[in-house]
């Protein structure tokens, strides 16, 4: 005799909590019935990325270094899960991979892409690399799971808060990684993902005074218009390419060089 | 105004009541700010006023162990009338002589208002038990110099006995009775231009009329940031407590250019109140005679060779 | 204002000891009546058939007339630089492109007097800080970018860098030859090609410049100068075959350029505004520290996007250092921008006199205190003297905006997070400054000022290997240094 399965609700990840939509609206895809998040739900997520920067952002690059290889150990625990909702094995491997991969660049990213500066004067001199604050993201339809954490690793490895406009045609993989990161060490705020409509979310998310850079890997349509609301508070619009590189993780992050005289 | 903030260790002694905070000296920003000073340039007319200004600041300097009362007879010679072909150019401030030498010069220089300047307290080194450097002061004094030069015990500075530092300059300014007393700090072994600026105040504090660089024993002497830092300690303790010091640079200037630089520098940091014999004194044995040939290409328009002016 | 004038009007402290007027000969300055544009390395009349007088901001005088390029103007440049990008350049050994940029540096470093009387001629600034500061600064940086020419791989380790191809760059007027160096250096040394447009005040020196590429022999069309006003600036960073675009200026304007390039995947680095915090705490070396605040908001007449224009004091020594500030600043000079004696020249432009004006009236509308020492100012050209506030609060204008003028506002604080808080509460984030001497405190504000540039016990200060640029709406992207590099090249990964 077959058991009726109890499904799962997939809801929105929003400071480390998993509310409805606060428009009380969900859609339907892959099967389920997924959160339809609303302006005020960006709005929610941005409020509490930029809560949870100070904090992620001063971890020491150890500490949060650790932080993000718990992250690859519980998704590693959950493989089959995602390999069912993925289809595919090997995007989970990748996924995994590459997240242990950016997790390890946490404490070499100051080193590869900081310098100290050889000024013509009695000066100190050095750059390094620090957050740029809150990462608006909008996820590739495809592949799932393995293209949100492509471009998810980088923007908070180096020590940025993120809000992700999940997969629209395939937001399960993104609730569950959500789930992932509640049950490892990241704090709350500092991974946010919205599921819904990408047409609905992406402008708000664009315009958004409080966002610092904006990844439109997954804006498949025109980014024009996109990219003139984020020149509205000089947002940095992130092109990265496809695979992994700590130039990915660069470009979220800003450069600050500091003087001191030398001497007595 | 300020109140006095935490106080160095062996600061906390019955100082003035009222002192500026100590603080500290940033030696990139200072030697910078002193640099571009250097650089002012300054009107022909306000450079012979520079210059003549300079010989009257001057403490005509002799101190040797060779120097006899005939070295000392030549160099008042100098000090009364610089430059023989050209009366107009003024005396200078005062000889600055060893203690032996003190009744000469006396003699030399009666009735020309020509200062005589003394060392004391055991110059140039100041290690000597605090007795001998008074009962050297008082007998100076007795001899009739009318300024008094000693020098701070660097190493009760450098070792922290700070309370020593002040408390000889406290019984030693006592001990000159109706002369002027001037604290040198031999600035060139102080190495920090911290230590300039917290010697400068412990100077002061213990008495000082003057605060003076350096012994002229010592490399570097008197530098342009040295002096901006002294100056700044004056300027301060002055609109703290309104007590008017006085500067002496010593050692190592010797052109006319240096000398005006000095002048540049106090007049940007003190103002034209300062710009007194009264309130400054350059240290210097070879600085006048290019100052006198500066004077005369001034007013002749020509460039001058050393060999018209006397060497004494 | 009228208050403000009266003051003005007194004459400086008489004193015997005056410093000369010491004026930079004007004579080593050899200047045509009327320029063109430089397009594929010669000289043209433009399309437009604009042409506009440069004046002097300190005497009103017209020293030039200079051609406003158009749209057409500007599609000539670009085509000359794609030209020369295509046919030559980019395919020329990395070692040559590096002499060319050497032989730049030395050429400027030998024709300095020239570019610095002309510098502070063209825009006002004292020739002071034209001499040691713009000239010594610009050809330092074609020297350092001249090295890196032929080394890019080591400095993208793992990556295969190649040039973008044309450069389209925008420069203000508040150093204009450096500005140039600082966007032409990195461009060529990346193997790029260049139409640069110098800003609508001060576009003399870019010019002469020219003569200093015919003097190295540059291949033409690697660099291309189109003057003008913002309309050739709009269509310079909007043309179609530009792959790059570098702004530096207002951003207001940087916004307007981001909406222009917004879908069109150019590379984009901008240099913006600022407001930044110069911040003193009690236990800060005074003296040197006063330095640092008149160093950090007169430099230039405070025409400087980094300038220090928001003081910040400990409440514990407010008094004392407001008191040394107010007697330093009675011994700044000001006037004549060719006098070797003069701290504060001319203010750039009429427009910018009159923004300044209108700021501080909002400053006294809303209560600050003004404070300003005695100064005779020059009754042609446009002037201002070095002006602070203090009573400011927050929430003033003049503690808000950019005013880009030599006036400084000043705000207490008590403890260092009140410190941080606000110095970092303003949309902009280019620099800031911290003096203390406490070493452990310096690090801490340094890690937590928001913006790109922090100077701890000094101000001002640049340097060709030292990355410049903001955080925050001061703009992206980095200038000088290994950084600066990156925005001029792309990479195949």
């Amino acid at each position: 005799m077959s058991r009726l399965p109890v499904k799962k609700t997939y809801k929105l990840y929003i400071g480390g909590a998993f509310p409805r939509s606060e428009s009380g609206r969900s859609y339907e895809v892959e099967g389920a019935n997924v959160a339809r998040a609303s302006r005020k739900d960006v709005r929610d997520a941005v409020r509490a990325a930029r809560e949870a920067l100070a904090k992620w952002g001063s971890l020491t690059a150890y500490n949060r270094g650790q932080v993000l290889y718990r992250v690859a150990e519980v998704l590693e625990g959950r493989r089959a899960q995602f390999a069912e909702l993925t289809g595919s094995d090997e995007e989970v491997d990748a996924a995994v991979d590459r997240w242990v991969w950016y997790a390890g660049w946490s404490d070499k990213l100051a080193q590869v892409l900081g310098s100290s500066n050889p000024v013509a004067g009695p000066y100190f001199n050095f750059t390094i690399p620090e957050p740029t604050g809150v990462a608006g993201i909008v996820a590739p339809e495809e592949p799932a799971l393995a293209g949100l954490v492509s471009r998810l690793a980088p923007a908070i490895v180096g020590g940025n808060t993120a809000v992700v406009v999940a997969s629209e045609r395939h937001p399960l993989a993104a609730v569950t990684l959500a789930e992932v990161l509640a049950t490892s060490d990241v704090p709350g705020g500092v991974v946010n993902i919205l599921t819904g409509r990408k047409d609905e979310l992406t402008p708000v998310l664009a315009g958004h005074m409080d966002v610092n850079a904006l990844d439109l890997a997954g804006v498949d349509g025109d980014r024009e218009e996109l990219e003139r609301l984020a020149a509205e508070n000089v947002k940095r619009v992130v092109r990265n390419g496809e695979g992994q590189s700590p130039w990915h993780a660069a470009a979220f992050l800003e450069l600050k060089t500091v003087w001191h005289p030398i001497g007595v | 105004m300020a109140q006095a903030p935490a106080l160095p260790r062996g600061f906390e002694l019955p100082l003035e009541p009222r002192l500026p905070r100590i603080g500290s000296v940033d030696q990139v920003a200072v030697e910078e700010r002193a640099d571009a000073l250097a650089r002012r340039s300054i009107k022909r007319e306000s450079k012979l006023f520079a210059l003549e200004l300079a010989v009257r600041m001057m403490d005509l300097t002799t101190l040797e162990g060779a120097d006899t009362p005939g070295k000392i007879a030549a160099l008042c010679s100098k000090a009364m009338r610089p430059d023989p072909s050209d009366l107009t150019v003024p005396p200078v401030a005062a000889v600055c002589v060893y203690p032996n030498l003190v009744p000469h010069a006396l003699e030399r220089l009666e009735g020309s208002g020509v200062k005589v300047a003394s060392v004391a307290t055991a110059f140039p080194s100041g290690q000597s038990p605090i007795e001998v450097k008074l009962e050297e002061t008082a007998r100076v004094a007795e001899l009739g110099a009318d300024e008094i030069d000693m020098v701070i015990d660097r190493g009760a500075f450098l070792s922290g006995n700070y309370a020593r530092v002040y408390d000889e300059v406290r019984r030693v300014k006592e001990a000159c009775g109706e002369a002027r007393l001037k604290v040198i700090l031999e600035t060139g072994e102080l190495g920090t231009y911290d230590n300039v600026r917290r010697a400068s105040l412990l100077a002061i504090a213990g008495g000082a009329d003057f605060v003076k660089t350096s012994t002229g024993k010592i490399q570097p002497a008197a530098t342009l940031p040295v002096t901006l830092v002294m100056l700044e300690a004056i300027r301060d303790v002055h609109e703290e407590t309104g007590r008017r010091i006085g500067m002496k640079p010593a050692g190592g200037i010797r052109t006319a250019k240096q000398a005006v630089q000095h002048l540049v520098l106090l007049h940007e940091t003190l103002g034209p109140e300062w710009l007194t014999p009264d309130l400054f004194r350059f240290g210097a044995s070879t600085l006048l005679n290019d100052v006198l040939l500066q004077i005369r290409k001034e007013r002749t328009g020509r460039y001058q060779s050393p060999d018209y002016f006397t060497i004494d | 204002m009228a208050d403000l004038e009266r003051r003005q009007d007194r004459s400086p402290v008489p004193s015997a000891f005056e410093y000369a007027a010491a004026p930079e000969s004007r004579e080593i300055v050899r200047l045509e009546e009327r320029y063109g544009l430089f397009v594929g390395g010669e000289w043209v009349e433009p399309r437009s058939g604009e042409f506009h007088p440069t004046v002097s901001p300190a005497t009103e005088e017209p020293l030039a007339e200079v051609a406003y390029g158009g749209a057409e103007d500007v599609d000539l440049a670009v085509a000359a630089a794609r030209e020369a990008f295509d046919d030559g350049w980019s395919g020329l050994p990395a070692s040559e492109r590096a002499k060319y940029l050497f032989r730049v540096a030395r050429i400027l470093q030998e024709r300095s007097r020239e570019f610095a009387v002309l510098e502070s001629l063209d825009g006002g600034k004292p020739i002071r800080e034209s001499r040691d500061v713009d000239l010594p600064l610009s050809a330092a940086h074609f020297f350092y970018y001249a090295g890196w020419a032929d080394k890019l791989e080591y400095a993208f380790p793992n990556r295969t860098p190649r040039p973008v191809g044309v450069a389209g760059q925008v420069i203000p007027w508040n150093f204009p030859l450096l500005m140039l160096s600082w966007k032409i250096a990195p461009a060529l040394a990346a193997g790029n090609t260049v139409v640069l447009k110098p800003a609508e005040t001060t576009p003399l020196t870019a010019l002469l410049f020219c003569d200093v590429l015919r003097q190295a022999e540059l291949p033409p069309g690697v660099v291309n100068i189109v003057t003008g006003d913002g309309r050739a600036g709009a269509e310079l960073v909007k043309h179609p075959d530009v792959d790059k675009v570098a702004f530096t200026g207002s951003t207001e304007v940087g916004k307007a350029i981001q909406k222009a390039v917004a879908g069109t995947g150019k590379k984009l680095t901008l240099e913006l505004g600022g407001k930044a915090a110069n911040i003193i705490f009690d236990d800060a070396a005074l003296d040197q520290a006063v330095e640092g605040i008149v160093n950090g908001i007169y430099f230039n007449q405070g025409h400087v996007c980094c300038a220090g224009s928001r003081l910040f004091v400990q409440e514990s020594i407010y008094e004392a250092t407001i008191a040394k500030l107010k007697r330093r600043m009675g011994t700044l000079r000001v006037g004549d921008p060719l006098d070797k004696n003069t701290d504060v020249g001319a203010i750039n432009s009429q427009q910018q006199l009159e923004k300044i004006k209108e700021l501080v009236a909002t400053g006294e509308q809303e209560g600050a205190e003004i404070y300003q020492p005695p100064c005779r100012l020059p009754e042609k050209g446009w002037w201002f003297a070095p002006t602070v506030f203090t009573n400011v609060a927050q929430s003033y204008r003049i503690a808000q905006e950019e005013i880009f003028g030599p006036v400084l506002s000043v705000l207490t604080f008590r403890t260092p997070d009140e410190a941080v808080e606000k110095a970092n509460n303003t949309p902009y984030g280019l620099s800031a400054g911290v003096w203390t001497e406490k070493g452990s405190r310096i690090l801490s504000l340094a890690q937590r000022l928001r913006a790109g540039v922090i100077w701890a016990n000094t101000y001002n200060r640049f340097d060709p290997a030292s990355p410049f640029g903001g955080y925050k709406e001061s703009g992206f992207g980095r200038e000088g240094g290994l950084h600066g590099l990156e925005p001029y090249l792309r990479f195949d990964e």
